[in-house]
């Protein structure tokens, strides 16, 4: 959307915006240039429903997600503030029906959310000119269309957005690339494979590196080399796009498309990882620079309303502002009284941990460096003490299989950080594999999940294989435990089929527990 | 300003409704919103469509906050569903369905037929249609009106005296060139007259009653918002007959016994003073709990229908909610003797869920 098309930037809101942005940086916040563009809810809408961008391809499912936006708006049941986007420089939405005092709130807020895109080491990777990526993505999905119909294009994108997920976040810091692969592979076939070689005096050398050991162990590695050559993938890969973008036998349009849903998948993937910590981070910084600076006698009343509306949890429910601005506090308390270490860990005594203070001052120093280096996985599993999870009164709840209902399990701090792990651990997603992709060597693609403790739910599983198999054109198989049986569920382009895995069956080139 | 996202949310709407990619239809889901109404708590349905990825199976447990102790209920799981979600605010779940007539309208649109109304009589329903019959100074090319943007330059040239008989070149303008430009037709269609008729005797009980006012009142909202000029006439009858107002319809409590062939006798009385059959579509709904008075009445019911109504008519149809006094004989008979009868269609109602599907199998096929 051409910035025209948006209303004007007010007046009256240049000044607040230029002294919060002032004092955010006073404080060490550090971002990236922030664009402020005003819109009426209706573009909000469109905003919010395409994922914080002014445009993205075709496709039913940003409709999909503009109706329920607009319902929930229609019916009052929420609106949004502002979006922000990851990008250099920062765009910022914010709706034009908001008060100043509403205003000043979110702009400090997105100051916050700025400053961790920019400096959350999950975010070091991300495309940081994704508005014109995106902007990119939509002309090529559009040309496609064009020349190949809207009904097949669709098509294509509901396949390629079915396996989404199926990325490897933590490949970002890998260096990869198709040129370093191809090198590797024609390297190892004109390198003769390396022997174990000891260092040893002229005179020695036949006895220390006896040369028919050194020859047969050559030959073994060449021998290996040579079963490797046949091996693909060399090691399991979780990049499953990547896979099938290097290697399923689809039409150049159709490898556009996919490889437009798996770079997109991961510009999101990081703001997956860090939804608690990020909007933990951005309330920390509003709630500070307003109540200390910006809030006017005035506003004191509608301030305290929508910041508690933001944090609010109701009982039962996961609020990650509420969770997460709530961490990012305990710890500058704990840094700033020093209660951390070895000797208040071993600290026996009660009354002394509850009044511990050494003064220490530490805290704000700490939070910087955790909204550098951590994610949510990390950020929950090393702060949040049993302490935090007594005082917020956390507890794990499940459901009752004979009524139904949903039950209060436990109150074990251990028990319920576990539980929130499990939910946060690769964005509840389940860990798939490609362990070989030339299975009994007849080039059908073996996919294997790795079980964490929940099983995976079958139903979808077998339609996504469905479409699995219109990418890779071959078999497919998924294996999977269910019910503590190794199962694999296999599509070969007409019914589904699934067996329990035994001794007999072809084993893939790879092993996942 | 016409947003972007309007083609993206029209393509999910045609999805929804069927009319495109059948094949996505099987992973519709039906969410639900909800929200707060006074010290209700309403459901406001939100359709999506669920694409089939790797996920876990049920997995109900999660981390809440809040009060209770170990083993205490925290709120009603949704079975089926993967999310549930916990809450310690008991006996919330009153839902109540909130839509407005022009959704559930576009609901019911999306599952059933109109009635195929035929061309009937001296015209009282009206659709709409475009008429290209006019001209307008701006529009597509491809709507470029040559003959008139040449007399329109002609035009021009004579008086300006640019005109030149020996050598007539002419030169349109801009501003000479007329598009064609259409106007709204209302063009009149056909005739079509509902008449209900609703047992208002003593054991229909007020649920009952409920019911079928229900029913009734959907049918008649829909075919309405359907067809613009339909008639609907209301009769209720006990052991005897009358034509009431709408009002009246939905809002009168009677007792007594019950005559079926009354109201019938009443719907022919009044089919032949204002309904001409060759120029009226005529629909009949009779709502009952099947409980006549006695096996003579109900085979002059049969033969009624059999020989005066049925010939005239495009469809009955009869619907018998669950009485719990009445032997609900009456669907049975309708089934005994005029069972492949084309015309004649019956459901049964004994719950507020059902009247959906009772609506369905009188339209369902485009009757």
């Amino acid at each position: 959307m051409a910035s025209h098309t948006l209303s004007p930037f007010p007046e009256e809101l240049l000044a607040a915006k230029k002294q919060i942005r002032e004092r955010a940086r006073s404080y060490g916040l550090d971002f990236f240039p922030v664009i402020f563009e005003m819109c009426d809810y209706e573009q909000m809408n469109q905003i919010a429903a395409y994922g914080g961008f002014p445009q993205r391809y075709p496709h039913w499912r940003f409709g999909m997600e503009y109706e329920r936006l607009r319902k929930q708006h229609h019916y009052g049941l929420g609106r949004i503030y502002e979006m922000v986007i990851n990008n250099d420089p920062c765009y910022a939405y914010l709706q034009e029906s908001n008060q100043l005092v509403d205003q000043k709130l979110v702009i400090a807020h997105v100051y916050g959310h700025c400053d961790f895109f920019k400096n959350n080491a999950w975010f070091s990777q991300t495309n940081r000119k994704m508005m014109d990526e995106m902007a990119n993505h939509a002309t090529h999905v559009r040309k496609h269309i064009e020349k190949h119909g809207q009904d097949v294009v669709e098509k294509w994108m509901d396949v390629c957005l079915s396996v989404e997920h199926l990325i490897d976040p933590h490949s970002m810091f890998l260096n990869r690339g198709p040129l370093e692969r191809q090198r590797v592979v024609e390297d190892s076939r004109r390198e003769e494979p390396e022997v174990t070689k000891y260092k040893a005096k002229d005179y020695l050398d036949r006895w220390i590196n006896p040369p028919d050991k050194l020859a047969a162990e050559a030959k073994k590695n060449r021998e290996e080399r040579h079963k490797q050559r046949h091996v693909t993938p060399g090691r399991p890969t979780r990049d499953v796009l990547l896979y099938l973008l290097e290697h399923a036998r689809i039409e150049h349009w159709q490898a556009d498309c996919l490889s437009i849903v798996r770079e997109e998948s991961y510009y999101y993937a990081p703001q997956g990882m860090t939804k608690v910590m990020n909007e933990g981070w951005a309330s920390y910084w509003h709630s500070t620079l307003m109540t200390k600076h910006f809030v006017e006698a005035t506003e004191v009343i509608d301030y305290a309303d929508h910041h508690s509306g933001t944090v609010h949890m109701p009982p039962g429910n996961f609020n990650p502002y509420k969770i997460g601005i709530e961490l990012f506090r305990d710890i500058e308390d704990r840094w700033n009284k020093g209660k951390f270490g070895k000797e208040y860990e071993e600290s026996e005594n009660l009354g002394e941990k509850k009044r511990w203070d050494k003064g220490l001052g530490l805290g704000r120093e700490k939070i910087f460096e955790v909204r550098r280096v951590y994610n949510d996985v990390n950020f929950i599993d090393e702060f949040m003490t049993p302490e935090f999870i007594e005082k917020h009164k956390f507890y794990q709840y499940g459901r009752d299989p004979h009524t139904g209902q949903l039950r209060i399990v436990s109150r074990d701090p251990q028990r319920i950080k576990q539980t929130l792990l499990y939910q946060l651990t690769n964005m509840g997603q389940p860990f798939i594999y490609v362990v070989d992709g030339n299975y009994c060597n007849r080039g059908e693609l073996y996919l294997a999940h790795q079980h964490n403790g929940l099983d995976i739910e079958i139903k979808f599983a077998v339609e996504t294989l469905k479409n699995l198999y219109k990418i890779w054109q071959r078999p497919v198989h998924l294996q999977a435990r269910i019910d503590d049986d190794m199962i694999l569920f296999s599509f070969a382009g007409d019914q589904p089929k699934q067996q329990t895995i035994h001794d007999d069956l072809p084993k893939p080139a790879h092993q996942i527990g | 300003m016409i947003l972007k996202i309007e083609k993206d949310h029209q393509r999910f709407r045609q999805i929804v409704k069927g009319r495109i990619r059948e094949d996505l239809r099987k992973f519709l889901t039906k969410g639900e919103l909800i929200g707060k109404e006074g010290k209700h708590l309403i459901s406001i349905p939100v359709r999506g469509i669920d694409l089939p990825h790797f996920r876990y199976g049920d997995n109900s447990g999660g981390v809440g906050a809040g009060d209770g102790k170990e083993g205490d209920v925290v709120g009603k799981g949704q079975p089926g569903q993967g999310k549930g979600q916990g809450g310690t605010e008991q006996g919330q779940h009153l839902m109540e369905v909130d839509l407005s007539l022009d959704e559930l309208a576009e609901i019911l649109a999306e599952e059933l037929k109109l009635p195929r109304i035929e061309p009937k009589g001296r015209h009282r329903i009206t659709t709409v249609r475009e008429k290209y019959s006019s001209l307008r100074k701006v529009g597509p090319e491809s709507l470029r009106h040559f003959k008139r943007s040449f007399k329109e330059a002609l035009k021009r040239q004579i008086m300006i005296g640019d005109y030149d008989p020996d050598n007539p070149i002419i030169i349109p303008e801009k501003k000479d060139i007329r598009y064609r430009s259409w106007k709204e037709v209302k063009s009149p269609q056909s005739n079509a007259v509902i008449i209900f008729m609703m047992d208002v005797s003593g054991s229909m009980g007020e649920e009952q009653k409920e019911l079928v006012r229900l029913e009734s009142f959907w049918i008649d909202t829909w075919l309405r918002k359907n067809y613009e000029g339909i008639e609907s006439r209301y009769i209720v009858h006990d052991v005897s007959a009358k034509e009431v107002d709408k009002h009246t319809f939905y809002h009168l409590r009677e007792d007594g016994g019950t005559k079926i062939s009354s109201a019938f006798k009443c719907a022919k009385q009044l089919l032949d003073a204002h309904y001409s059959p060759d120029e009226w579509n005529i629909y009949l709904f009779h709502f009952s709990d099947g409980d006549n008075s006695s096996e003579a009445d109900s085979r002059e019911c049969v033969k009624m229908l059999k020989e005066q109504l049925l010939p005239t008519c495009n469809m009955f149809g009869y619907c018998q909610v669950a009485s719990a006094y009445g032997s609900g004989n009456f669907i049975n008979v309708l089934h005994e003797h005029l069972r492949n009868h084309e015309k004649v269609l019956t459901s049964r109602v004994n719950s507020k869920d059902d009247i959906y599907d009772s609506i369905k199998t009188f339209f369902g096929k485009g009757h």
